[in-house]
């Protein structure tokens, strides 16, 4: 138990320095464009500018006050991801669109909700007395977009927007939260019986049958996502988490390869019932064939328009300003991706997926080092449905895999991503505060469900990755 | 619980591993391709106002950057001489991308190819404009011109000429042709509405893959039986003292149809017939009971050999039609009908060309081959393509033979309005019939026969039998008299 007896360090100042960066280069890129519009530093970009480095200091206050022992990379990551996002969209504004501000208003709130997640929640711990209400909230956030009156009906061919006043709001993408807080607390609370029941067939040790019963409520989840909102990608996301978190949770590789069958399963019905999901494919395996291309709605001219441009940019992009992302469609939000590679190169690209890369990374550290399964597998599950998601959307763009509706997290233009993301960091920082800070062992405020906040596997608390 | 965290967090690394390496192959490994892919239009946008370099047919430009005089769009490509060359050239245009030369040679019409990377450091230091590398054809501008003149206004056609020992491409013609600065305009609205008019021309040769001589597929008629001919030599069941049935009218077992001989010839005047015969008078029969006799399979391989929806190698820069074929699946009177060149077989006029130069060349195909000399700005010659064998589609002795009968079919067969006085030359006529009255009319040989200098192919599309008659051999004529007098 050396760790433990080490003073823990808050790294606060780690932090500024780095945000100063991030800021720097948000801004900077922010700053290119303009001046390649020969619009630099007019009032607009001061203001916009002046915004952002704000509301980026007073979040790192917050973590100064609140959760000084946070991890010092994710913040100053996430701004320099959002920056690049902001000025990305900026790029992309045609001469009166109002894209750049609103995603800038979008990341204020967005910040604001995050700070206030921190600043009340104090302990991500609580959570866990929410378990069962996140699981209705997260029903609930999946259905609204399929009730009428509230729906905003079929945007682009999938069912997954509901209409706040005059804004559309995509509420699977809060519900993917909820969604991992349920999973978390269901989980941490009977991962032993999940483990110590079941039979056993060759190396694999399947769970006993009403043990299955979060699996198949997770696949059905997907499985509804994906034939009542049509979003293929959002099915694959909510699986994926729910496959990573049961993993962690039982360290049983036979839960994997339940989930994959269970996947591989629905995918195939899928592919062959959902129009669709087939028009997804079709437009993976034959984008360059001449119906393919043209079709509409479903055809590959948008994947195939994204491919052209990121080779456009080539090793080192256009530059900023320089290239013709406008010629992607959704060149501002599915195909951010594309407008990057194209005007800052492979390098700048590699860079970007780097800082996801670096994002989650930290996120899975912090799982590692927090102390209860909860926050473990909170965390763990985040960070991976974040890495999921780059994969799902960067691997589409790339015609790695077929193209899906799903977001590119803090890049793309979106409001209910960024909010939805921004919760996420939240909550990551919250975890990795109590991962890096001194033990806790004050027990959490009375409550129902407060059993166990502690130490239930001591021996991991030790273990450095 | 962590070494699972560890195990998730290498999944998630594997994912991103993944991701780089699509992200490498899509912005560098497969860049070229996929800026090379017609639908881009990104490097056509981007050196739309730039000088390109001319493409040149014996001198002067048939494509070429003008100054405007201009700040916002300082070039406009201009073609001096549209339609004759608009099939070639194509059109680069800011609405429509380029196509043609304009679009398979861009990188080095634009400057932008590897070959021209000091031109281009050049041109940095010294702070002068872009300018692209020229190309200069292989095209004859008289026999261009005057082969396109040999196509009515209002007749669709083609017209290839080529030296069969080299695979230069002399001259490649068709009607609806079009006018490529219509489309290459800067005035973008003006574009945009030629275009809308343009598309509207049946069989226009706005796409060298889909129409013209390198992408119109068509039936081509007798002039197919060039295929079974050595298809039956091959195979060694027949020689050239070979006697083949010739009934007037073929009969098949259990339906009522009869593949009939050619009314327009002797046909009719022998039960018998030798390859001679039977080519000079182009008689169905014989070939028809070959194809029975040696099968599907026979006559297709031996299309292959003649490039029957193979690669044409890669000289030639123009996007072509690969559907040149002799069809699947045949029973025996649609093997028959097939063997003559109806029913499903199909070929572009350049297949029909590069057919026949397989037979003047001693059964060796060259590459089809467009461009003379690749040129840099300060007119150093950067490339010279030199003629390359594409395959060898039959033997010397076979090829000779069928030389032979084929003067034969021009000195005293049905082709002999394309004999040139002092000049062996050989041909062979086809007309496939359409169904609908019309015919596929059709023209293919070379000259002179014993060393072949040049070779014509003509199809005239739609025609009754008297016009096409006069469309195709007699043209034939004055496009061979034409090369070989220069």
């Amino acid at each position: 138990m050396s760790q433990l007896s080490t003073m823990p360090k808050p790294r606060r100042n780690v932090e500024l320095a780095l945000l100063l960066l991030a800021l720097a280069v948000g801004i900077g890129a922010n700053m290119l464009v303009g001046i390649d519009r020969e619009n630099a530093f007019d009032s607009d970009f001061w203001f916009q500018s002046g915004l952002l480095a704000v509301a980026a200091l007073v979040f790192h206050g917050v973590l100064r006050f609140r959760a000084k022992y946070a991890d010092p990379v994710i913040l100053p990551l996430v701004v320099a991801l959002n920056g690049l996002g902001l000025a990305m969209i900026h790029r992309l504004d045609a001469p009166g669109d109002d894209t750049g501000n609103n995603q800038l208003r979008w990341t204020l709130i967005a910040m604001a909700v995050a700070i206030g997640v921190i600043w009340f929640l104090k302990d991500h711990r609580v959570l866990r007395r929410f378990t069962f209400i996140s699981l209705a909230a997260s029903a609930l956030l999946l259905i609204l977009p399929l009730v009428p009156g509230i729906t905003a009906g079929e945007i682009l061919g999938a069912r997954v927007w509901i209409r706040l006043g005059p804004m559309t709001f995509q509420p699977g993408e809060v519900a993917k939260i909820t969604l991992a807080i349920f999973f978390a607390g269901y989980l941490s609370s009977n991962r032993d019986l999940i483990l110590l029941a079941g039979r056993k067939v060759g190396p694999l040790q399947f769970p006993r049958f009403k043990d299955m019963g979060p699996m198949i409520t997770a696949w059905l989840v997907s499985i509804g996502v994906l034939i009542f909102q049509r979003d293929l990608g959002s099915s694959i996301l909510f699986f994926g988490l729910f496959i990573v978190m049961i993993y962690v949770a039982t360290s049983r590789i036979s839960w994997v390869v339940i989930g994959l069958a269970l996947i591989a399963g629905g995918g195939f019905v899928a592919a062959q019932v959902f129009s669709h999901v087939q028009l997804r494919i079709d437009g993976w395996l034959n984008a360059f064939t001449p119906e393919v291309y043209d079709r509409f709605p479903g055809g590959s001219r948008q994947i195939i328009q994204g491919l052209f441009g990121m080779a456009n940019g080539g090793l080192v992009g256009t530059g900023l300003g320089q290239g013709r992302p406008d010629l992607v469609p959704f060149a501002n939000s599915d195909m951010i991706i594309a407008s990057l590679g194209e005007e800052l190169g492979l390098i700048g690209l590699f860079a970007v997926v780097l800082m996801y890369l670096l994002l989650f990374t930290r996120g899975f550290r912090a799982a590692l080092g927090t102390r209860d399964a909860f926050g473990k597998l909170l965390a763990c599950g985040l960070s991976f449905a974040v890495a999921l998601q780059c994969f799902v959307v960067i691997g589409g763009v790339t015609r790695l895999i077929p193209l899906t509706g799903l977001t590119t997290p803090f890049l793309a233009a979106g409001g209910s991503s960024l909010l939805a993301n921004w919760i996420i960091v939240g909550l990551l920082l919250m975890i990795s505060h109590t991962a890096r800070g001194p033990v806790d062992t004050t027990p959490l405020p009375p409550g129902k469900g407060s059993e166990a906040p502690g130490i239930d596997t001591p021996t991991e608390a030790v273990k450095h990755l | 619980m962590n070494q699972a965290i560890r195990h998730s967090w290498v999944a998630a690394i594997a994912m991103f591993a993944l991701i780089f390496g699509a992200i490498s192959y899509v912005q560098v490994i497969g860049a070229d391709e996929l800026k090379a892919n017609p639908w881009n239009q990104r490097a056509v946008l981007q050196s739309f106002c730039n000088d390109r370099g001319a493409i040149i047919v014996g001198g002067s430009p048939v494509a070429e950057s003008v100054d405007t005089g201009s700040e916002t769009c300082a070039f406009q490509r201009t073609y001096p001489q549209p339609e004759a060359y608009a099939g070639i050239t194509g059109y680069f245009s800011q609405n429509f991308g380029a196509t043609g030369l304009e679009q398979s040679m861009g990188a080095e019409l634009a400057g932008n190819s590897d070959q021209l990377f000091l031109d281009r450091v050049g041109q940095l230091f010294l702070g002068n404009q872009p300018k692209g590398a020229s190309v200069e054809l292989t095209i004859d501008p008289e026999i261009q011109e005057l082969a396109y003149s040999l196509i009515p206004d209002g007749q669709r056609g083609s017209i290839v000429v080529t030296n069969p020992k080299t695979g230069a491409i002399l001259a490649m013609v068709s009607k609806p042709s079009y006018d490529p600065n219509l489309v290459a305009t800067q005035d973008l609205a003006a574009a945009d509405a030629s275009m809308n008019e343009l598309i509207k021309v049946p069989g226009i040769n706005l796409n060298p893959n889909v129409s013209g001589p390198t992408g119109e597929l068509l039936a081509p008629g007798s002039v197919f039986k060039l295929v079974g001919t050595a298809a039956a030599l091959a195979s060694g069941k027949y020689n050239k003292d070979s006697e083949l049935p010739n009934p007037a009218e073929l009969p098949f077992e259990g339906i009522e149809y009869r593949l009939p001989n050619y009314a327009g010839g002797n046909c009719y005047t022998r039960d018998t017939a030798s390859f001679a015969f039977a080519l000079q008078q182009s008689c169905n029969t014989p070939f028809a009971s070959i194809a029975l006799d040696l099968g599907r399979d026979a006559i297709a391989e031996q299309a292959a050999k003649f490039g029957f929806g193979q690669d044409m190698g890669d000289q030639l820069k123009l996007d072509y039609a690969r559907g040149s074929t002799f069809p699947d699946d045949l029973d025996g009177p649609g093997l028959a009908q097939s063997v003559i060149g109806q029913k499903d077989v199909r070929a572009t006029p350049l297949q029909v060309a590069l057919m026949t130069a397989a037979i003047a060349n001693d059964g060796v195909q060259m590459q089809p081959n467009l461009i003379k000399t690749l040129r840099s700005p300060d007119l150093r010659v950067i490339e010279e393509p030199q003629p390359k064998q594409l395959r060898t589609s039959t033997t010397p002795d076979i090829a000779n033979q069928i030389t032979e009968w084929m003067v034969s079919a021009v000195s005293e067969g049905i082709a002999n309005r394309a004999a040139v006085p002092g000049v062996q030359v050989a041909g062979k006529t086809g007309t496939a019939e359409l169904g609908n009255g019309t015919n596929n009319s059709w023209f293919t040989g070379f000259a002179p026969a014993n060393n072949p200098q040049v070779g014509v192919t003509i199809v005239m599309e739609g025609v009754d039998i008297t016009t096409g008659a006069q469309l195709t051999s007699p043209n034939a004529k004055r496009i061979f008299e034409a090369v070989l007098n220069k």
